[in-house]
């Protein structure tokens, strides 16, 4: 799998080579700064590219605007950006598009190896991966409201790892049920919270981050 | 003059133009000096005179609560007037009158706008100048206007139309009797008071402007109290970053800092326990972790304290916006900005506008809040709302006084108002010079 990776301190961008292509995946390029990476995704093409969301030369959101540039080129290209703070707002930036492929998460969360590697998997398939952070910011901002009232503390607890991306296999693995259990927990919230049911994991996501107003 | 470079000249045809030039200028300045004396002159009488009138009237209305709204109005209008006559005396005669005006609080109470209008001496000061300049500037505007339009008149008119009406008054207009002799002289002596015009004109509206001065200017006494004032904020400033350094020492110190040795520790164990017990080693290694994890938790806190990342990375638009999106309730934004302002300014707006709407979520109940950001030339105007309870009092303490300090060190200034059972809004206002539309602070790293 090919990945352009973008992040200007070397520290960290070894880091992540390292890493990446230890579990198999195979960088393409490295790059530092905004500019450079636009070039370098639209040039590469990459199964998916892993971003920083500051950057030279501006070190604003240099990293995100490149991304966002990219997808408009090369639509639906897979992109994971990170970053040292999520806010909701450029959640919904890297969104609204809808075609999935996106990835939003701490720099933090590469520490969780296994998890970190299986969420770029999982953008590079075309899915999502949301940051718990920005997802809770989504659970509190509707927690007071009727249908999230009704929803158990388990459903609640599914909702929040459905809204992060994550499969029915997954979501059973990280709260130790079986796949079966979880099944009963997407439909039961599905019915509660009035959402077409649908099989495709992406187009779940997607509906219940539409639902939750990202 | 031997041995000098001869000074550069303006266009035009360099010897013979000599005369040309000469009254070319001598018209323009007539001209300039006749018009800028006349303005003057109908301003003096035309705007002062009304001014003074609805001044001491509104005053006297204060009792009776008309005067509340007629005062601002009127006070207004003359620190309109009396800006305009300042910008005139730099513009046209170099000197210098610094406005003496303290901030007025935003609109929004009338009675603490028109407290501190009557507290200001420089309205006082303004409303003497008012009734002053009625018959100074007269006399003054008039002098230079009627030595240009006499001395245009004994040029251009009297001598061609004596002979056929005789004028009442002046030494040209009994031309009749003096036959050319009269018209020449006539002609000669309009053209120097022309010349006349043009050459003491410029000195008398000078004269004019540090008549203004002496009382549009900020007096001794004003500008010691401006000193005391800033002394005061400053003060304010200076204990509010020294107890904001020692919360971020004691804060990294007790979290980010104690953390990393635990994490130290562990991975020092882990390392030791490898071989011995690889179970044991693994777990501590969870658990180191963890606390980076924790330890890393604690500085993004810290950071967004101190100078949240969104606001360096957006500016005051998107660091609202993207605040507004993290709150539990509905927050309705609107941001009017021309370009991103002076980063002090726009952190100290940022966290006056996150610790309204803080206290919009814990104190007032309310169902919706809006936040409104709108920026005029050369002030920052910011507005928090909400539908909840009222009753809010910055007197109180807390939050709301430390905000307002904050804004006092910027010369900037707040007004609540919050009737019981609400709505809540809080207007607030920072004096900022527009800077250029920039979008790329050089510092920080991703």
């Amino acid at each position: 799998m090919r990945v352009v990776i973008a992040e200007d301190l070397a520290l960290l961008r070894d880091g992540l080579i390292r890493l990446l292509e230890a579990f198999g995946f195979e960088v393409v390029e490295a790059v530092d700064n905004g500019p450079s990476l636009l070039r370098a995704l639209t040039a590469h093409r990459p199964d998916v590219a892993v971003v920083d969301v500051r950057l030279p030369p501006t070190f604003t959101d240099e990293g995100l605007a490149a991304a966002l540039a990219a997808r408009r080129e090369v639509p639906g290209l897979p992109v994971l950006v990170l970053s040292q703070h999520v806010e909701r707002l450029y959640a919904r930036e890297l969104l609204t598009d809808g075609s999935g492929g996106i990835g939003y998460l701490l720099k933090d969360r590469v520490s969780d190896v296994g998890q970190f590697v299986d969420a770029v998997r999982r953008v590079a398939a075309g899915g999502t991966a949301l940051d718990p952070d920005v997802v809770a910011q989504l659970l509190t901002r509707r927690a007071r409201e009727e249908p999230l009232q009704m929803l158990t503390p388990r459903e609640r607890e599914v909702l929040g790892l459905m809204a992060e991306g994550r499969s029915n296999a997954a979501i059973a693995s990280a709260l130790f049920v079986t796949d079966k259990a979880i099944g009963k927990h997407t439909n039961n919230i599905f019915a509660k919270l009035g959402l077409p049911v649908s099989e495709d994991d992406n187009r779940r996501v997607l509906a219940v981050l539409a639902y939750l107003g990202v | 003059m031997v041995g000098l470079a001869p000074l550069p000249r303006a266009p035009g045809p360099p010897q013979n133009g000599g005369v040309t030039e000469f009254l070319a200028k001598t018209v323009r300045r007539a001209w300039t000096v006749g018009v800028r004396g006349l303005v003057q002159a109908v301003l003096s009488q035309a705007a002062c005179i009304p001014l003074f009138v609805v001044t001491v009237v509104s005053i006297a209305l204060l009792p009776v609560g008309a005067g509340l709204f007629l005062l601002p109005a009127a006070v207004l209008a003359t620190r309109a007037l009396a800006d305009r006559q300042r910008a005139w005396a730099a513009e046209w005669s170099g000197v210098d009158v610094p406005s003496p005006y303290r901030p007025l609080p935003p609109a929004g109470s009338p009675f603490r706008r028109v407290a501190a209008m009557l507290r200001d001496p420089a309205t006082w000061r303004d409303l003497l100048w008012t009734l002053l300049n009625v018959p100074v500037g007269l006399l003054l505007g008039l002098l230079p206007a009627a030595l240009v339009v006499y001395g245009v008149e004994g040029v251009a008119v009297a001598p061609w139309i004596g002979h056929v009406a005789t004028f009442g008054w002046g030494p040209f207009w009994m031309l009749d009797d003096w036959g050319i002799v009269g018209s020449v002289g006539s002609i000669a002596l309009g053209a120097l008071l022309v010349v006349l015009g043009a050459a003491l004109g410029e000195g008398i509206l000078k004269g004019h402007a540090l008549f203004n001065r002496s009382l549009l200017a900020p007096t001794r006494g004003a500008l010691a109290a401006r000193v005391r004032e800033l002394t005061a904020t400053r003060a304010d400033a200076v204990d509010a970053s020294a107890a904001e350094l020692r919360r971020i020492e004691r804060d990294l110190h007790d979290g980010a800092q104690a953390r990393l040795v635990a994490l130290s520790m562990h991975i020092g164990l882990a390392e030791e326990l490898m071989k011995r017990d690889p179970d044991a080693a693994r777990g501590l290694l969870a658990e180191a972790r963890a606390a980076s994890g924790q330890a890393l938790t604690e500085l993004r806190d810290l950071v967004r304290g101190i100078h949240p990342p969104v606001l360096a990375e957006r500016g005051l638009d998107g660091g609202v916006r993207a605040l507004a999106l993290t709150l539990p309730i509905p927050v309705d934004v609107r941001i009017g900005l021309r370009g991103r302002t002076d980063a002090p300014v726009e952190s100290a707006a940022y966290f006056a506008v996150a610790e309204m709407l803080a206290n919009v979520v814990k104190h007032s109940g309310a169902r919706r809040a809006w936040v409104q950001i709108e920026q005029d030339p050369d002030r920052l105007v910011l507005l928090v709302g909400d539908d909840g309870a009222g009753g809010a009092d910055p007197a109180q303490g807390g939050g709301m006084r430390g905000i307002e300090r904050r804004l006092a060190a910027f010369d900037g200034t707040m007004a609540v108002t919050s009737p019981p059972g609400g709505p809540t809004v809080v207007t607030m206002e920072l004096p900022c010079a527009s800077s250029s539309p920039r979008t790329s602070p050089s510092s920080g790293t991703g």
